[in-house]
């Protein structure tokens, strides 16, 4: 396939990906600031979501104060802001519209169609009493995407493509969740498990959907270690870093059979791999959290870069 | 020959009312259906484009806002019997247009005998000097060709336009199809239509029977050429239809980011290297081809591609210059150009027309205004041109002194009372004018003509303009078996 379509279709699940994130964070955060009592804590779980997502420095050069509506306003439909939830599916379809001949029918529809519903709901400001819906569209989205893709692609290098993009974005996403709560609730790593408000702990796992299954493996009971390993270590939990590097991992491998032969990436997520799966949570405990997942991050990076050299998605 | 003024013909109706024989079958079926199950499925087939994304882009508009042709559910119906006779005078008007550029590139015959002033060719942007003295692959310089024709009576059917570069719409030939065999199953069950849908694949068959000298089945391990569509990209007001073709082709879809010249070749960027193309279908108008031959500033297109072109190593269809053959000032000639090619009469009439250049013509054109349509040479889409009869005093005194000002940049032609065929309003049937533009394929095997093509439609009422970009829709257009 072409560089510039293998691109395109990385970019186009990216983005969807990204969105979906954007709008599990707000959920969260909109959950907080009606369950925590004071205006203090509530601006600052925003301002929380804000660093997660990158944008904080972007909202304060367009606003002076943080408020709940305006915060999400601004992460879903703002258009002075390029990263917002509208613009990120705009960008996922626009990129589905350049891929269209390597997409089935019902990946171009899907993608299609919730671009055009969020369009129409995010038309307007979105208040406290219709955020529900509009997150609950965009979240739909991506999973209708999704499942269009699994049910209806072929196996082959377009079918890659799209995985690593999602996988790269997830895992992306799951490091700096980890990270900014980390550093943000925490001085300094030394307080690293230190008893802690079960809220915050509660409040990080909803930030990746992971709430329900870490209880359900924990039998109830938290501690910010667990967490920790959950949210990295674990294999079976999709959006653990483990996770998200086996699915990349499994999808090159298939683009190595599909074409015959190993790229440079292949080495290079071989070398994580080892890595990854030699430590142990208190080695990462030991080397520093934040240093660890910081690392994460850089290699995330890394990895989608050399595959887009390696493919030619640019000339 | 019917004009503006006196009754026009109407396809499905005759003046008492009754059902001309091409619509009877589907005329009972449809006085059979209820209404409101008609209205609802109506607005059904506009979410149905726009889900599938069967848009266009107008220029000029709010950037990336896609607007949709409008779609009427009435049919376009043509019998076996008018479509053998199309046929025949289509492919007639194709193979002499073939001939003509033959000619114009090579010897000039029509040009000495004198058929064919040497003013038509001079300063004319759509004739290239770079082609002269070359031939492309298989001999073929239009591999797609749309005929515009209008219909004035029973019988009369006119060649209103000859479209040789890259003639557009086809995908709504097509998508227009399915959706009414979305919406009404039964129907075709009751009438019988041929089929249109394999235009795609003999495009493909029609563009791989023209591989450049450089393809070498034994090089490639008997693999087919590789054909690719070359876009402008997605902001093109016709990229649905580039992307629709290449994925019903089976065809890489390519942009000039995605090109280069390697080793007498033109590849493309695979996520594996670079990858040689045998035949490019281009959506990109000559200027833009190549930056190093032609436009300076093109980033469309590909530097060297004609080099490449030139010495055999890739295809492109249609091929560079073709232009010249429907330039509007080319067009008036057509019957003398058939004529000379086929050594036959033109089965098809072209629609009279005046050249403003001549002073005789001009001064009937200059005295006629307000019942002709005047159109500029170079212009298209409907913009630039004036229609007489639905113009105030002010445009015509406006129009009138730009036609002074360059008269050799205008043709002239009667306000033809175009046939209608009735759409499906609120209030029911309403007739609109109506223009219908068959498909035809050109390849060394022979002329490929598409039974039906598409049929524009003005909304409006009493509008003559069908082009979509100033209101037009369009309709399904049935050829009906034998």
């Amino acid at each position: 396939m072409l560089g510039r379509a293998a691109n395109g279709v990385y970019w186009m699940s990216r983005y969807l990906e990204r969105a979906e994130n954007t709008a599990r964070l707000i959920d969260v955060g909109f959950h907080l600031a009606l369950t925590r009592g004071s205006r203090r804590s509530q601006d600052e779980e925003w301002r929380s979501v804000l660093t997660t997502t990158g944008q904080l420095e972007a909202y304060n050069e367009l606003h002076s104060e943080i408020t709940g509506p305006q915060v999400f306003n601004f992460l879903l439909r703002e258009k002075d802001n390029p990263g917002s939830v509208l613009a990120m599916v705009e960008n996922a379809r626009t990129n589905a519209r350049v891929v269209r001949t390597s997409l089935t029918n019902a990946v171009w529809e899907t993608t299609n169609e919730g671009w055009m519903s969020l369009r129409e709901l995010l038309a307007r400001p979105v208040r406290e009493t219709n955020l529900g819906e509009v997150l609950m569209q965009i979240r739909r989205t991506g999973t209708l995407v999704r499942g269009a893709l699994e049910g209806t692609m072929l196996r082959n290098e377009v079918f890659n493509f799209s995985r690593i993009g999602t996988f790269i974005e997830r895992a992306d996403n799951t490091a700096r969740i980890l990270d900014v709560k980390y550093y943000v609730l925490l001085p300094s790593t030394a307080w690293v498990g230190s008893s802690l408000d079960n809220v915050q702990w509660d409040t990080l796992l909803r930030s990746v959907a992971g709430n329900r299954a870490y209880s359900w493996l924990n039998a109830g009971s938290m501690d910010p270690r667990g967490i920790a390993k959950f949210l990295i270590l674990d294999g079976q939990f999709p959006r653990s870093l483990l996770f998200c590097y086996e699915k990349i991992r499994s999808n090159m491998a298939g683009l190595a059979k599909e074409y015959g032969h190993e790229v440079s990436a292949h080495q290079l997520l071989r070398d994580v791999g080892a890595t990854l799966h030699q430590t142990t949570i208190e080695e990462i405990f030991d080397q520093g959290l934040h240093e660890y997942l910081q690392d994460c991050i850089t290699k995330i990076i890394e990895i989608g870069n050399v595959i887009a050299a390696d493919y030619r998605f640019t000339e | 020959m019917a004009t503006a003024g006196s009754k026009n013909f109407d396809e499905m109706l005759n003046a008492d009312g009754s059902v001309r024989p091409a619509y009877e079958d589907f005329r009972q079926w449809f006085d059979g259906q209820d209404t409101t199950w008609l209205r609802r499925q109506d607005a059904e087939a506009e979410r149905f484009f726009r889900r599938i994304g069967i848009t266009f882009n107008v220029y000029g508009d709010d950037a990336g806002e896609e607007r949709l042709i409008p779609f009427d559910m009435i049919p376009r119906i043509i019998t076996a019997r008018e479509w053998r006779k199309l046929t025949l005078g289509i492919e007639q008007r194709v193979r002499a247009l073939n001939a003509f550029l033959q000619d114009l590139y090579h010897r000039q015959e029509i040009i000495r005998s004198g058929r064919l002033p040497i003013e038509a060719l001079r300063n004319n942007e759509a004739f290239l000097t770079q082609m002269i003295g070359f031939t492309p692959p298989g001999g073929v310089y239009t591999h797609i060709v749309g005929i515009d024709l209008v219909r004035t009576g029973p019988d009369e059917f006119m060649v209103l336009e000859d479209n040789a570069r890259t003639p557009s719409g086809v995908s709504y030939m097509l998508e227009n199809r399915e959706t009414m065999m979305a919406m009404f199953p039964e129907l075709f069950t009751k009438v019988p239509v041929r089929p249109v849908s394999d235009y795609p694949r003999r495009l493909a068959r029609s563009l791989r029977a023209c591989a450049p000298a450089a393809y070498d089945p034994a090089k490639v391990g008997g693999k087919r050429p590789v054909v690719a569509v070359l876009t402008p990209g997605i902001y093109n007001s016709a990229y649905f239809e580039h992307a629709f073709l290449a994925d019903q082709m089976g065809a890489e879809l390519v942009e000039g980011s995605d090109l280069r010249v390697m080793d007498g070749r033109v590849c493309m960027r695979t996520t594996t290297g670079y990858k040689a193309i045998d035949v490019i279908y281009r959506r990109v108008d000559d200027d833009y081809l190549d930056p190093l031959t032609f436009n300076p500033d093109s980033v469309l297109g590909v530097a060297g591609i004609f080099d490449v072109y030139r010495s055999g190593g890739v295809t492109i269809a249609n091929a560079p210059g073709t232009g010249i053959a429907d330039d509007k000032a080319i067009y008036s000639y057509m019957p003398e150009i058939v004529e000379f090619y086929t050594g036959e009469k033109p089965i098809l009439q072209n629609v009279p027309t005046w050249r403003c250049s001549e002073a005789d013509s001009l001064g009937y054109v200059l005295d006629n205004l307000a019942d002709l349509v005047v159109k500029e040479v170079h212009g298209s889409g409907g913009y630039g041109m004036l229609i007489g009869p639905t113009s105030s005093k002010k445009e015509i005194a406006e129009f009138e002194a730009k036609l002074r000002a360059k008269p050799g940049n205008y043709i002239a032609q009667p306000t033809l009372s175009l046939s209608t065929v009735p759409i499906f309003t609120k209030e029911g049937l309403a007739p609109r004018h109506v223009d219908l533009r068959p498909f035809v394929l050109v390849s060394p095997d022979g002329i490929d003509i598409t039974p039906g093509g598409l049929t524009r439609v003005a909304l409006k009422k009493g509008s003559l303009v069908v082009n979509s970009s100033q209101g037009g829709g369009t309709k399904d257009s049935w050829v009906l078996d034998e």
